[in-house]
């Protein structure tokens, strides 16, 4: 193969030497800069949340109505496994079975509440399934509870509606997609490790949700409706992605 | 096409890059940059090794510590999973037109290939003896064989990041790297050999700077660069 023969100029060489130090300039400046704040800039803001919110309609997209997220046997169940929420646990809320119920709103028929009895009288079924923390740890667990699909039909929900969003006792609150809610492996989750459910892992519910981060799955929950008006949550307002989706 | 050693060397050599491959280096390098910058943040959080080793803050991307702390009473995770997540999309489909234009347009075949285990092994002596010299416009075995070595660490990272981000709906592709914890600790490696590749390639640009120049300008010529230890 015959290469084209250039002659070099003598400008090159002097351009050679300053455009080295220019570009050794900018990746000092680069360096600089990731170190830095570039993050906190306005602009730099917005185009992380529009990437974001483009992640959010991929992952959508990746989601698979049928797609069983892996399980696992008894014997790779944690026994001491995580505590995990943004205060203490000598703090989490404590819900008495007498006073609690679980409130109905939005685009649902029956909105009559819900007592911590009437829930466990729900048909039931368990998982064991990874639980996988944004922050990157994951813990095999086990789950029983009520399906939250099937609750939804119970209840008479629109599940032609967009959005199933949760409040909690702590403060919380989050907001999952219908297509995830509807998912099999979505349950309210009763019980933990065969008990029922302490109050560190969200008495008398948490929404376990095997086909998402650990986050997405609220504790204590108090009120629950269905919208097709975007509510997004706790950790979405701090930066998080909204689908979350694993 | 090369000339074989203990032939005379031309007096002049060029090195060519076309417009579309300076596109996609640069473009590339801002990424990978963007890339390990965020997930060196996020390694920070739970580190995925069982060593007590994490990245100094202040060489990690994601904003602020003490602003992080205040909004989200974190370590700014969610800005580097921000960019970690946006970046990604940047990094696949411009390493996706290079792997379809290098192998279409025969710059693979021509440049990276063939590479001989006896040139190899002739090249990599010599390079150990800094006796390796740059001729521009054509690249030496080990430096073809660096090339396939870093795409490959690319491509392994970015399907080991797949399976972390995906263990559910590419539950296939984390049981292929181990589950999902074994795939983080392959994520890691991935990058580290990302990382010494940058290492060798940044610090041999130093070495033999209008590599930089055709990078930038397309095309550089000169002549052979001697041996680094011969020209002290």
């Amino acid at each position: 193969m015959t290469r084209p023969i250039l002659r070099p100029t003598p400008l090159a060489t002097s351009i050679e030497r300053r455009l080295f130090l220019r570009q050794s300039l900018s990746v000092g400046a680069l360096a600089l800069l990731t170190g830095c704040d570039i993050s906190d800039n306005d602009q730099v803001q917005r185009i992380l949340r529009f990437m974001s919110r483009w992640n959010d309609r991929a992952q959508a997209f990746l989601f698979q109505r049928d797609a069983l997220a892996p399980t696992y046997a008894e014997s790779e169940v944690v026994r001491d496994f995580r505590y995990n929420a943004y205060f203490p646990v000598a703090d989490v809320p404590k819900l008495s079975a007498a006073d609690y119920r679980l409130e109905l709103s939005g685009l649902i028929e029956d909105k009559r509440p819900w007592s911590v009895e009437q829930l466990h009288a729900l048909p039931q079924e368990s998982q064991i399934t990874r639980h996988i923390c944004i922050e990157g740890w994951s813990m095999i667990g086990k789950w029983s509870g009520a399906r939250l699909g099937d609750f939804l039909k119970r209840v008479g929900a629109d599940l032609s509606a967009r959005y199933v969003g949760f409040q909690c006792a702590d403060g919380y609150y989050g907001s999952i997609d219908m297509a995830t809610a509807m998912h099999p492996q979505t349950i309210m989750a009763f019980t933990f490790a065969d008990q029922t459910l302490p109050a560190k892992f969200g008495y008398p519910f948490k929404v376990r949700i095997p086909t998402k981060l650990g986050f997405k799955n609220p504790k204590w929950v108090t009120t629950m409706f269905v919208t097709n008006r975007f509510p997004g949550g706790f950790w979405e307002e701090r930066g998080y992605n909204w689908f979350s989706g694993s | 096409m090369s000339a074989a050693a203990g032939e005379p060397m031309p007096a002049r050599r060029v090195q060519l890059h076309p417009l579309s491959r300076r596109i996609m280096h640069w473009v590339n390098a801002l990424a990978i940059l963007v890339m390990i910058g965020s997930g060196w943040r996020i390694y920070d959080q739970y580190p995925a090794l069982p060593i007590d080793f994490g990245f100094p803050y202040y060489l990690t991307l994601g904003g602020d510590l003490s602003a992080s702390e205040a909004l989200t009473n974190e370590d700014g995770l969610s800005n580097a999973l921000a960019w970690h997540f946006g970046a990604m999309w940047v990094l696949v489909l411009n390493i996706l037109a290079y792997l379809i234009i290098g192998f279409a347009s025969g710059h693979f075949r021509r440049d990276f290939l063939p590479i001989t285990p006896r040139a190899f092994l002739r090249d990599f002596v010599a390079a150990l003896r800094f006796r390796l010299e740059h001729r521009l416009g054509e690249y030496n075995a080990v430096q073809k064989l660096l090339y396939w070595g870093v795409l490959g660490a690319i491509l392994l990272t970015i399907l080991s990041g797949l399976s972390i981000w995906k263990p559910v709906q590419l539950q296939e592709l984390t049981w292929l790297f181990g589950g999902y914890e074994f795939a983080r600790v392959v994520h890691f490696f991935g990058m580290a050999a990302i990382v010494s590749f940058l290492v060798v390639h940044v610090a041999l640009t130093i070495l033999v700077p209008s590599t930089l120049v055709a990078m930038i300008l397309g095309r550089a010529s000169g002549t052979p660069h001697a041996p680094a230890r011969d020209r002290r």
